[in-house]
């Protein structure tokens, strides 16, 4: 595999997480969380239902807000400007700003029905970004080559399946030409057959040395991409390590229970 | 179903029976009954007084009555789907402020007649006989009289717009709650604003479900408009009081306006079935064509054929 994504010169992390917390409620779902990722780094995320895995990276996004710690996406404070020694609070367009450089795919697609595939890719480059249509039009055939949609391109997303779908959705989350891309959680929602041309599109992704982090149960692309494996459980950190360690000697009690279910 | 593997025939000897509708044709034939009743009657009852009808079909003043209805029609919609999606959104805002402003206003003009409110507009300059710009309570920069600003015509665009506001924050609002809660993310995720993902994102959405509802508004207010014959405008209605109050023929000027108001709802519900038909884009459901589907249906029984749902003519 792709080794030189290892040794990418020792930079800023791309996420920082210290002690990150979050409630809904009183129910404390994060009971601080820290881990890290580098730029080119792959990062899965496992643990059963209900652990805080989505609340984790919906954070980095800044869809939900944190109650505690730190957390940091590209070296800025995820919801605040730093003004000398004053934090200030991020306005509306200003966390708008900040999400343009983080691409999300979701477990239910969430593409827009009322658009057709390629005006789903082109709207936000053309609207957010201001890329001039053409250019827009023309990175957006690209990218739908490489995931293997050339001829979809005037397809509503209903007539797409499943995998199409979601595949159509990482195009049009790599269109803002992100530094970092979230998965929730993709393949989840596809029948069985489905999952391994979306996980491809992944794989690819990943060999091209995106930084991501991806929420999943799929164990054997986590073997496979991932330079670190985290399983998270009960709102905390409870292993982290070489995939291919922790997939087959885990060190704690619960990983090994998990594990055991799902493998 | 135990007998059947012994009772069934060779499977291209089956022969399909689809469910049959003999209530259907009792319908069909009563209503041809009370049809040609009524038809028998517009013939034979000379009270109907068809050639005044016809004569004043296209009179000047049920003409101009016709053209103050549609402005009253078109200007009062606008003014309230517009203020009306305003409310929408600035009722489901995390805003306090403007969610209850929001919430006041509905409740307000909901909860009063429309006549009464529009009363209370033409009576406006009897409780503020200036309007002016300046600063509150302090110097005024432009001042204008009330009653040359706000006409009659005024009083009712502005009477039954804002009444109209209400109902259709109302509609507004339950098409944008439609909308998959992941359509606000998955634009937010991508870095649109809240005001983009709104206009690009879940408005167009939320059409498909406020198009029906907004159709009956706007046929509904075509009617409502001849309210404003109580304020002395001449809208069709009013115009048609008008002349038979002095020359007594109010049935056929009544069917006159009938006729007219019947046109005009005919060329709205084409519109609304084009209209749909556009925001439809993207999903699988057809919109019916109205009276398509029943004549089709009907066909199709005595066809013995099986018309697909959604109807034919996809
Ligand atoms: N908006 C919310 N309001 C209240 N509670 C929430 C909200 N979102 C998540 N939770 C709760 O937080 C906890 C963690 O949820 P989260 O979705 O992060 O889990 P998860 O690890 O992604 O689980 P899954 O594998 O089922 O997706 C759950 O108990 C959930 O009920
Ligand atoms: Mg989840």
């Amino acid at each position: 595999m792709s080794l030189c994504r290892r040794v990418v010169p020792v930079s800023e992390p791309m996420v920082l997480a210290e002690e990150v917390r979050k409630s809904f409620g009183p129910v404390e779902v994060l009971k601080g969380i820290s881990l890290q990722v580098d730029p080119g780094q792959v990062l899965c995320v496992i643990g059963p239902s209900g652990s805080g895995k989505s609340t984790f990276v919906r954070c980095i996004n800044h869809l939900e807000k944190i109650d505690g710690g730190r957390l940091l996406v590209d070296g800025h404070l995820v919801g605040y400007r730093r003004v000398g020694t004053k934090l200030h609070e991020l306005r509306e367009n200003e966390i708008a700003k900040r999400r343009e450089d983080v691409g999300m795919v979701f477990q239910h697609f969430n593409l827009f029905p009322h658009m057709s595939v390629l005006e789903n890719l082109i709207e936000a480059p053309t609207r957010v970004r201001k890329r001039p249509k053409a250019e827009a039009i023309t990175s957006a055939r690209t990218l739908l080559a490489q995931v293997g949609l050339s001829e979809k391109e005037k397809a509503y997303p209903a007539q797409l399946s499943g995998g199409q779908q979601q595949r159509v959705a990482i195009a049009r989350a790599l269109a803002m030409q992100p530094k970092l891309m979230l998965f929730d959680e993709p393949t989840s929602a596809l029948d069985p057959e489905l999952v391994g041309e979306v996980l491809d599109v992944m794989k690819q992704l990943a060999q091209g040395g995106m930084t991501m982090v991806v929420v999943t149960h799929e164990m054997g692309f986590a073997r496979e991409v991932a330079d670190e494996l985290v399983f998270m459980d009960a709102g905390v950190v409870v292993e982290k390590g070489n995939p291919r360690e922790v997939l087959a000697n885990p060190q704690h009690e619960r990983t090994r229970a998990f594990l055991s279910k799902v493998l | 179903m135990t007998g059947l593997a012994t009772e069934a025939p060779p499977a291209e000897e089956l022969t399909v029976v689809p469910v049959r509708h003999p209530l259907r044709w009792v319908a069909v034939a009563v209503l041809a009954v009370l049809a040609a009743m009524l038809i028998h009657s517009l013939v034979v009852n000379k009270h109907w007084q068809w050639d005044y009808v016809r004569g004043y079909f296209t009179y000047n003043t049920i003409v101009h009555g016709i053209w103050v209805t549609i402005q009253l029609t078109v200007l009062a919609m606008a003014i309230g789907i517009v203020f009306g999606i305003i409310l929408a959104i600035m009722r489901m805002s995390p805003n306090p402020v403007l969610s209850t402003t929001a919430f006041a206003y509905t409740w307000f003009f909901r909860g009063t007649p429309v006549l009464v409110q529009l009363l209370f507009w033409y009576s406006f300059s009897y409780l503020f006989s200036n309007l002016s710009i300046g600063v509150p309570f302090g110097p005024k920069f432009h001042t204008w009289d009330t009653n040359s600003l706000i006409t009659p015509f005024i009083a009712g665009v502005l009477g039954l717009g804002l009444n109209e506001a209400a109902y259709m924050s109302e509609i507004a609002r339950a098409g944008l709650l439609s909308v998959n809660p992941g359509q606000h993310e998955a634009a937010a995720a991508l870095g649109m604003s809240r005001g983009l993902a709104m206009r690009r994102v879940i408005l167009p959405q939320a059409m498909r479900v406020i198009i029906p509802p907004t159709g009956n508004e706007t046929i509904s207010m075509l009617k409502t408009t001849s309210l404003v014959a109580t304020i002395s405008v001449l809208d069709l209605t009013g115009a048609a009081q008008l002349i038979y109050g002095s020359n007594n023929l109010q049935i056929p000027l009544l069917v006159v306006i009938s006729i007219w108001y019947l046109i005009m709802t005919s060329v709205l519900s084409v519109g609304q079935y084009f209209l749909e038909k556009r925001f439809a884009r993207g999903t699988r459901v057809t919109v019916a064509r109205p009276g398509r589907r029943m004549l089709a249906r009907m066909r199709a029984t005595r066809r013995d054929e099986s018309v697909p749902p959604g109807g034919p003519g996809v």
